[in-house]
């Protein structure tokens, strides 16, 4: 019997939310780490049982934290997220180049292969790798020492590298957005990055089509054609099909395409879900209505999905990493709100019901399906 | 033995309890305390202080002796009571509103 285990970031501590295949029953574990903000928790591809957590706090600052039984026990590992040599400087919010500082792990990606090996993604702007289970993390500083790393600048929530796609055919292959200084991908490992951001358009940068500075929020990929990429940039939907050597828009008749998250079907490389956001200055639905939208033609054609959802005075965000798929024969969707709820699909998002109603406000969402 | 009283996530995270009792070498400063809890609680390490800078993280206050040691030179030594073991080093957790 399959299982499918949901790993809730909020606020103020951790979620671990399991079912059965059906996922209509859960079972609700909690709060792990309380009190603490859970910016992100994944687990191993390889060994499910191994997750990683990211636990921060303003007062306190950095701590992962380590499971290898699926939740049930963590042990803290290594915490020190040391840039690499002299840090040197990026552009401020006031213009002036300020030092890169370390604030906290918003993602961490483990391996495809390796439980060992995990990706983490930092404020400021920076990737970190380990390859001891998270005891030692060293900067892949080729990243950051981007001849365009001194023009990068923060978005409103800081200068976050929160997106970490591993590509499954290619283990040279990593693409990460950085809000806000865009996408970048390398095909060496980590070694060199290019900009990815030709074709985006963002008019709250004084150059519309700039090489770098673009506010991504998000990008998704489906597995089987990993060259093949959507994004929720800060506005625009936007699509890839050569591993984002140029991008094309696809928002199509959303009635908002800002938004934070974006997701792929497990098993439909062409169906995406996003959950528009009224703008950038309200954060929250058009009209108080929730609703999820999806495209099953990659984009351009949206149908708002709406059953189970609330339809009016509702008023909550979706974060960037609040959304994911599990991978069951039909296929569930879940996504967590600012306002404490987890909403589960179990038909590739016809219907939604929640989980959980009444969590702090939820970080980030992942899912695994355990057979 | 120099007593420290820990906030609460920083007691969880060390699995102790309220205080803890710490031997410490040489002059009882901020350092040297600070310097002795990372030794015996390695996890606290980065949690009160910045790992390179040693720089008190900006929302954590050191209080003794009904007074704020926070602002003081970490080398400066610490209050008679506190080196004596009669009063605690307060680590402290910085109010926020909201």
């Amino acid at each position: 019997m399959s299982t499918v285990r949901v790993l809730v970031g909020t606020r103020k501590g951790a979620f671990i939310l399991t079912s059965d295949g059906k996922r209509q029953d859960w079972e609700v574990s909690g709060p792990h780490f309380a009190g603490w903000e859970i910016f992100h928790m994944k687990g191993s591809p390889v060994d499910p049982n191994r997750i990683y957590t990211s636990q921060t706090s303003g007062w306190f600052g950095q701590m992962i934290q380590r499971s290898n039984d699926g939740g049930k026990s963590w042990e803290p590992v290594g915490k020190e997220f040391a840039y690499d040599g002299v840090a040197g400087t990026h552009q401020w919010y006031d213009g002036t180049q300020h030092p890169w500082e370390f604030a906290r792990v918003w993602h961490l990606e483990p391996s495809l292969t390796d439980p060992d090996t995990v990706f983490a993604g930092a404020e400021d702007a920076a990737l970190f790798k380990t390859t001891d289970g998270g005891m030692n993390w060293q900067e892949l500083s080729g990243l950051r020492r981007h001849s365009t790393g001194p023009s990068w600048a923060p978005g409103a929530g800081g200068m976050c590298l929160h997106t970490i796609l591993l590509d499954p055919s290619d283990p040279q292959r990593i693409y990460i957005a950085i809000s806000a200084a865009g996408a970048f991908r390398t095909d060496d490992g980590g070694e060199t990055w290019r900009p990815i951001n030709k074709g985006l358009h963002s008019l709250y940068i004084p150059d519309p089509e700039a090489e770098v500075g673009h506010c991504v929020h998000r990008i998704a990929m489906h597995p089987s054609r990993p060259g093949v990429l959507f994004m929720q940039k800060h506005w625009d939907v936007m699509r890839s099909e050569n591993a984002g050597d140029c991008w094309r828009e696809v928002s199509g008749n959303l009635p908002s395409d800002f938004g934070f998250p974006i997701d792929v079907h497990a098993h439909e490389p062409e169906t995406l879900y996003v959950v528009p956001i009224k703008s950038d200055s309200e954060h929250f639905p058009p009209e108080g209505k929730l609703r999820v939208y999806r495209s099953r033609t990659g984009g351009e054609e949206w149908e708002p999905l709406t059953k189970g959802l609330p339809q009016e005075d509702c008023y909550v965000n979706i974060l960037r990493d609040a959304m994911a798929v599990d991978s069951m024969d039909s296929c569930g969707v879940y996504f967590g709100t600012t306002g404490g709820q987890v909403y589960a699909s179990s038909d590739s998002g016809d219907t939604w019901a929640p989980i959980v109603r009444d969590l702090p406000a939820v970080l980030s969402v992942e899912v695994q399906t355990l057979r | 033995m120099i007593r420290v009283e820990l906030p609460a996530h920083l007691r969880t995270l060390a699995q102790v309890g309220e205080e803890v009792s710490l031997e410490v070498q040489g002059a009882v400063t901020q350092a040297s305390v600070l310097d002795a809890l990372e030794a015996r609680y390695p996890v606290l390490r980065g949690a009160v202080r910045d790992p390179a800078t040693r720089q008190r993280r900006a929302l954590v206050r050191f209080f003794a002796c009904q007074r704020d040691l926070s602002h003081e030179d970490p080398d400066t030594p610490l209050p008679e009571a506190v080196a004596k073991g009669e009063e605690p080093f307060l680590i402290v957790g910085a109010m926020a509103g909201g």
